[in-house]
């Protein structure tokens, strides 16, 4: 490892050190509609989008049913917790068993996808992955018993994160459960498994002949995920307090794919700040006069040109200036430029 | 050793559960349905001819805009994402083409008496060609410097797709409106068996799907750029060492391809509505068609488009009544049991 590396890692160290004690501090620093609106939907978003970059980075599995795994715990949590008047089963359950039940249901959900879809490579896994995510959307749209077309409102929130009485409360739940994720998947990727996973997203036949169980592995590595991504569910109907089909439609999962392309498909801190960006232009481009109604537009155009430029996304032209600046190892640059396959960093 | 044979087991029965799984939906249709509107297909004849002619005609259309998708990333490994949002984008524009050429009211929407044969099928054309435009323009301005990186072409057409979709609500609105179909089809075709009364202009679609399936049949097998085409699909480099152009090859299969998808919009606007979110449900339908037919295969999309069609119609007609929401769910067991025999598609071949 060269000098020129490795203070280029301390550099990216304490930035992310300087970003995490902005978030400890945000509600002192912005104001309060950042914090409740803006910032929390970020975390929540990007936890959801790490789930994808975890699958993407070290699985070389590119996964639109994130969302739908999403859904399905918020959908779970909704039916299972809120007490008549709304739609959906209205079991009336206290929140605890509520959430475990809601986040093994979308652990389930997430096997059988992982089952069907782990045989599967590259692009006909990401075709496979949307069309889950499509018909579980049309799923929860159509079956009223469990939904229909207006989805599950008023779903109780645990009094302590009650947004009146304490306004700041939900936004450190959400920032810890983010944090902890962060952790957690980066540990992931270390342990066995992990590195098992990266063998075989370099070169599944070799790791096959090698012993091991490949698609079990792909498919146990997409249960996580789904796991990570029911985790952002329950956070965002927290949030939200409802959900509906649409929120979970086609729409929301190119969001999600929009948000982890943003900020840069191999590396999971791109998560949040895709997120960020994400959000960001969410709120404020309404306001724009060219803009207006017309955000999905916008969000194309930036996605497109972010495809077009940097395939690895914002992370991708940080690493690309801060490398290009200090003349470091070539074989990165090489690896960032080579193709549109996510080329993870240790 | 007992391990191996505890797996033999295991193989014996999950054919038998699949064997059980195809063959139970068949007998209950034919036999059983009990609780269903229409009853058993033995005891309602008429009914279940009907259920299998509408599941026919959805068939050829989920086939025809399936086959253009399927040519362009059997050819390219191009996943044209945005072919849902050609597929609308090609019933809007054949949608004003109509109401231009007739004029008069066009937010009340045309009735069949007023619009001649000519006046739909001129729109129709005109739609194909359009959009095969499109997508010749979208390949050469973003995709053809791309050659090879199937994930960034695949993310690059999402990106159009989302534009188009956001532009075409901006300039199209959220009502859904439809192309009319010429008073030339709008009549009831007597099938003198059953009593069974069918309508002309489902059989039209029925016509074109199996037109444009021959049609392509031909011009694969039997032209020198079909030879090319499907040369192309086995091995690119090959055909480009051969002194071949490539790249004019590919221009036209996305040229084609894409016209498919502008064709189904036209003839599908003309046969349902054009509304926001069509385009997402005509990407699923080409979606499912080409993971169960195999990705680039024509008979593997015709196969799977009949498997989609008769599925769909067969799910929403022969559930108990108060059950018919759950037909969806017969989408995704189809493409389970699928996936789970062939993970490549019933036609497909490894890459």
């Amino acid at each position: 490892m060269s000098v020129a590396r490795s203070s280029r890692l301390s550099l990216d160290r304490a930035i992310g050190g300087v970003l995490v004690v902005v978030a400890l501090f945000a509600p002192l620093i912005f104001t309060e509609y950042w914090v409740a609106a803006l910032l929390t939907q970020m975390l929540f978003l990007g936890v959801v989008a790490a789930s994808l970059i975890f699958l993407s980075a070290y699985g070389g599995m590119v996964s639109l049913a994130q969302v739908a795994v999403y859904g399905v715990a918020g959908f779970a949590l909704g039916n299972l917790t809120t007490n008549g008047n709304t739609k959906g089963m209205n079991l009336g359950w206290a929140e605890v068993p509520g959430i475990v039940v809601a986040l093994a249901v979308a652990l389930v959900v997430a096997f059988i996808f992982g089952a069907l879809a782990s045989r599967s490579y590259g692009i006909y896994f990401l075709m496979i992955t949307l069309v889950f995510s499509v018909i579980a959307n049309l799923i929860f749209g159509q079956v009223t018993s469990i939904s229909g077309f207006g989805g599950i409102s008023g779903i109780p929130i645990p009094d302590f994160l009650s947004r009146t009485a304490h306004p700041d409360r939900l936004y450190f739940v959400t920032l810890a459960v983010a944090l902890i994720v962060y952790v957690a998947l980066r540990y992931v990727a270390r342990t066995p498994f992990g590195l098992t996973l990266q063998g075989i997203r370099d070169d599944p036949l070799r790791m096959s002949s090698l012993g091991y169980n490949v698609t079990l592995h792909r498919m146990l590595a997409f249960a996580f995920a789904g796991f990570i991504a029911a985790i952002g569910g329950i956070l965002f109907v927290w949030w939200n307090a409802q959900i509906a089909p649409s929120t979970i439609g086609l729409s929301a999962t190119i969001d999600v794919l929009v948000i982890a392309v943003i900020g840069g498909l191999y590396r999971l801190e791109g998560a949040w700040l895709g997120a960020l960006v994400f959000v960001v232009l969410n709120n404020y481009a309404p306001d724009v006069s060219i803009v207006g109604d017309r955000f999905h537009t916008l969000i194309g155009v930036v996605f497109l040109v972010i495809v077009l430029i940097s395939p690895n996304g914002l992370i991708g032209l940080w690493e690309r200036a801060t490398v290009g600046r200090r003349r470091v190892i070539p074989g990165d640059i090489a690896q960032e430029r080579g193709s549109a396959e996510p080329t993870p960093v240790g | 050793m007992t391990e191996l044979a505890a797996y033999g087991s295991l193989r014996t029965i999950g054919r038998w559960l699949l064997l059980a799984l195809v063959a139970f939906p068949v007998i209950w249709v034919l036999f059983i349905a009990s609780g269903t509107t229409f009853g058993s297909a033995v005891s309602d004849p008429k009914d279940f001819f009907i259920t299998l002619l509408n599941g026919l005609t959805a068939a050829a259309l989920y086939f025809v805009v399936a086959s253009g998708f399927t040519l362009i990333f059997g050819l390219m490994r191009v996943v044209n994402m945005a072919h849902g949002a050609f597929f609308l984008f090609g019933g809007y524009i054949a949608l004003h083409i109509q109401r231009n050429m007739i004029g008069g009211d066009s937010a009340l929407g045309l009735s069949s008496a007023q619009v001649s044969f000519g006046q739909w099928l001129f729109p129709v054309i005109a739609a194909t060609f359009i959009i095969a435009g499109v997508g010749l323009i979208m390949q050469q301005l973003f995709l053809r410097w791309n050659q090879g990186q199937d994930l960034r072409q695949a993310l690059i057409t999402i990106a159009i797709s989302i534009i188009l979709a956001d532009q075409m609500l901006a300039h199209y609105g959220g009502v859904a409106q439809d192309i009319s179909w010429p008073r030339t089809f709008d009549k009831f075709v007597n099938f003198h068996a059953y009593g069974i009364q069918y309508t002309l202009t489902r059989l039209v679609i029925l016509g074109i799907g199996i037109l444009i399936g021959l049609a392509l049949w031909f011009w694969l097998k039997r032209t020198r750029t079909g030879m090319v085409i499907r040369a192309g699909v086995d091995d690119r480099d090959m055909v480009s060492a051969m002194g071949i152009n490539i790249q004019l090859t590919f221009a036209i299969a996305f040229f084609i391809g894409s016209g498919l998808a502008g064709l189904g919009g036209a003839v599908g606007g003309s046969f349902a509505s054009l509304a926001p979110g069509v385009d997402a449900n005509w990407l699923l339908n080409s979606l499912i068609v080409v993971i169960i037919g195999g990705m680039g295969s024509l008979g593997g999309a015709a196969i799977g488009a009949l498997l989609l069609g008769l599925t769909t119609n067969f799910a929403a007609a022969y559930l108990p009544a108060n059950y018919t929401y759950y037909s969806i769910i017969f989408t995704f067991v189809l493409l389970a049991i699928v996936l789970a025999v062939r993970p490549l598609g019933l036609y497909g071949r490894p890459a």
